[in-house]
């Protein structure tokens, strides 16, 4: 904590070597002799009121409490919270965490402890779904004594799951992208002119998509081209170089189709409609069939592509 | 009330955030030197003190304090285990008795020896609490937000709440002289959320002395005494998960039995930014009223004693003649748990 860290080598010490020993009585101990067996219990008032923690007096009136002891929760309701993002040695978590009052289910009052909502980098802020309302309940030790301690904490109520998703294939990409990727192995980009529109489809898929004609006429293409729309993003990907990263669809010269592509080289801000852009290759040694041989596309010093000319490839 | 009684001296010490090297009697004793010479007077009717044994760990520590005072042949003597502003309640009840007319009330502490944020831990319940060993500005960050939730006021409220306050402190030659609250790269991070360091009254050593008395020796000693018309001391029960620590019901209560109206200077202990807040709607203190002149707990807060400086700053304004009614205020135990409200008044002096 930083402005009060107190002094690192005592040369003082105020203590009762193992402890002081308390006798608690039969409401607390009562309470406390529940949460030893795993249960969490408050006493009822003369009034009706469930105290939990319980105490020998209705805090309201001072009368003595009635002898039912109610279980409650164990699930609860926070209803205030503050978050320690450095946890001093006193503390019963050596990561952030929060303090909270939490009204067990079926009492009337809150108790206050230690909630652990994950695990956070010491100094973090506190997270969103941390909120007064949020249901939590305790987490039990396995070896209870009979303290306040037996429940280490409390935890948020399971609000999701996170189930495994995995399904593995062979895919083959069809002859024409087969050839196409040939071509990438080698540094060339392919594509294939319709005999219909003349229009140069690339990647190819060996036929039209717009007049529906097969396709085999093979026409070498640059590898530069014309940003005609992108996307910034924020999220990362395993092929993106950094957060954040920009997609983008590329007019190779002389295509009639856009290729989606990532654009870097240039802050994700500065990137335009209509700017010119060249292929990016990973070093010869590194080709094989993939497009990973173009890591990205980068700009070129060119004068950006009126809007006319590119409206028609979004 | 029988008889009138009134603040009619006050002295503190240059509180400091820092260990200085004096003991706790070498601190208090000059402030102890100084009210005698502003008084006149070397004995008093009754002396009560306010300290706290945990703060240095020593056993009996107020007990090497009477050294100060000079307890030879034996005096009329009280200690409490609170704030001097306790003791100064102890001091006042005892002035309305009638057999003496004067009393020597202070309060002092020494937190930098300590770790003060574990030893508050001490003061909380034994059973369910102190073990979880949860320290005072966590306990007081779960007040925070739940005031800040039910009130709707935001963070940045609480911060000019430290900026008006610490303005004040570097005007106060008594305070610690703390920054504004919008430069360093540590005023962004939080202390406990959703305090900042700036929401927390800093670790300080300090003393202070007030001289009560009653009526005609009153007006000898002082000449503006600010009368003590009300003061009052409430509590809430002590387990803070049955209280609303969203309002102060208890200061509210003190401070409508002390008769807290028409207040023109308030000095409140409030020792986060937020307690402010909290205070200033349970005693009905609105925009006309100012509040912490003197920078308040915020820019000095030495324990044991900083309840009592409220009150001595609140009656020096009476005495100095800037104010004609103002209030002091002490809280005591943790989130605001235990209130006392001191309305002290000028109007009689003419």
């Amino acid at each position: 904590m930083p402005s009060d860290t107190g002094p690192s080598e005592p040369n003082h010490v105020l203590e009762f070597p193992g402890g002081y020993t308390r006798s608690v009585g039969p409401v607390i101990g009562r309470f406390l002799s529940e949460l030893r067996d795993g249960r969490l219990v408050g006493v009822r008032t003369a009034a009706g009121k469930v105290l939990v923690p319980p105490s020998e007096y209705d805090p309201d009136t001072g009368e003595d409490v009635t002898d039912e002891f109610v279980e409650v929760g164990p699930a609860g309701t926070v209803t205030t919270w503050s978050w320690v993002p450095r946890p001093a040695k006193e503390h019963p978590l050596g990561r952030p965490f929060a303090w909270a009052l939490i009204r067990p289910d079926g009492a009337d009052t809150a108790i206050l402890h230690a909630l652990d909502v994950g695990v956070f980098e010491e100094g973090a802020k506190p997270p969103r779904f941390l909120k007064s309302g949020m249901r939590v309940r305790p987490r039990w030790r396995p070896d209870r004594s009979g303290g306040i301690g037996d429940i280490e904490c409390f935890q948020p109520e399971v609000t999701t799951i996170n189930a495994p998703t995995r399904l593995e294939y062979e895919l083959k990409g069809g002859r024409a992208l087969g050839r196409f990727l040939e071509g990438i192995s080698q540094g060339r980009i392919l594509g294939h002119r319709c005999p219909v529109c003349e229009q140069v489809i690339v990647p190819m898929k060996g036929l039209c998509p717009r007049d529906g004609v097969a396709t085999s006429e093979e026409v070498e293409l640059p590898d530069t081209g014309t940003v005609t729309t992108f996307a910034v993003n924020n999220i990362p990907d395993p092929r993106a170089p950094e957060v954040p990263f920009v997609s983008a669809y590329v007019l190779l010269d002389g295509a009639g189709l856009t290729m989606l592509t990532l654009v870097a080289g240039i802050p994700a801000d500065q990137v335009r409609m209509g700017m010119r852009v060249k292929a990016a290759w990973r070093p010869r040694e590194e080709w094989d069939r993939t497009m990973a041989n173009i890591k990205w596309f980068e700009p070129i010093d060119e004068p950006d592509v009126p809007f006319e000319e590119i409206k028609d490839f979004m | 009330m029988s008889r009138d009684i009134a603040v009619v001296a006050f002295a503190q010490t240059r509180h400091s955030g820092e260990d200085l090297g004096l003991a706790e009697i070498e601190m208090l004793a000059p402030v102890i030197t100084e009210i005698k010479e502003k008084t006149g007077r070397r004995r008093f009717g009754f002396t009560c003190s306010g300290s706290c044994d945990y703060l240095a760990g020593a056993p009996f520590a107020f007990v090497s304090a009477l050294d100060t005072v000079g307890a030879w042949p034996p005096i009329s003597e009280s200690h409490v285990e609170m704030d001097g502003a306790w003791a100064l309640y102890e001091a006042w009840v005892k002035l309305l008795h009638g057999d003496i007319d004067t009393a020597l009330v202070y309060g002092f502490g020494k937190s930098t020896q300590g770790h003060l944020r574990a030893i508050l831990t001490q003061q909380l319940d034994p059973y369910t609490v102190a073990p979880l060993g949860i320290d005072a500005v966590s306990l007081a960050a779960l007040q925070a937000r739940a005031y800040l939730e039910r009130s709707g006021a935001k963070e940045d409220d609480l911060r000019a709440v430290a900026a008006r306050s610490r303005a004040a402190g570097r005007s106060n030659p008594f305070a610690l002289h703390l920054p504004d609250p919008d430069g360093s790269a540590a005023d962004h991070d939080y202390d406990v959320a959703p305090l900042h360091p700036y929401d927390v009254a800093p670790v300080t050593d300090g003393a202070a002395a007030i001289v009560l008395a009653a009526g005609d020796t009153a007006r000898e000693l002082c000449e503006r005494p600010a009368w003590i018309t009300g003061i009052d001391h409430r509590t809430e029960a002590h387990a803070p998960g049955v209280r609303d620590l969203t309002r102060s019901e208890s200061a509210r209560l003190a401070g409508e039995k002390a008769g807290a109206d028409g207040i023109e200077v308030a000095e409140l202990h409030a020792q986060y930014t937020h307690e402010e807040l909290i205070l200033r709607e349970a005693l009905g203190l609105g925009d006309d009223v100012t509040v912490n002149p003197s920078g308040g707990a915020l820019s000095a807060n030495p324990m044991m004693a900083a309840g009592l400086i409220r009150i001595g700053e609140a009656a020096a304004r009476i005495h100095d003649g800037t104010a004609s009614r103002t209030l002091g205020h002490a809280s005591s135990g943790p989130c605001l748990q235990q209130n006392l409200v001191c309305v002290l008044s000028g109007e009689k002096n003419g």
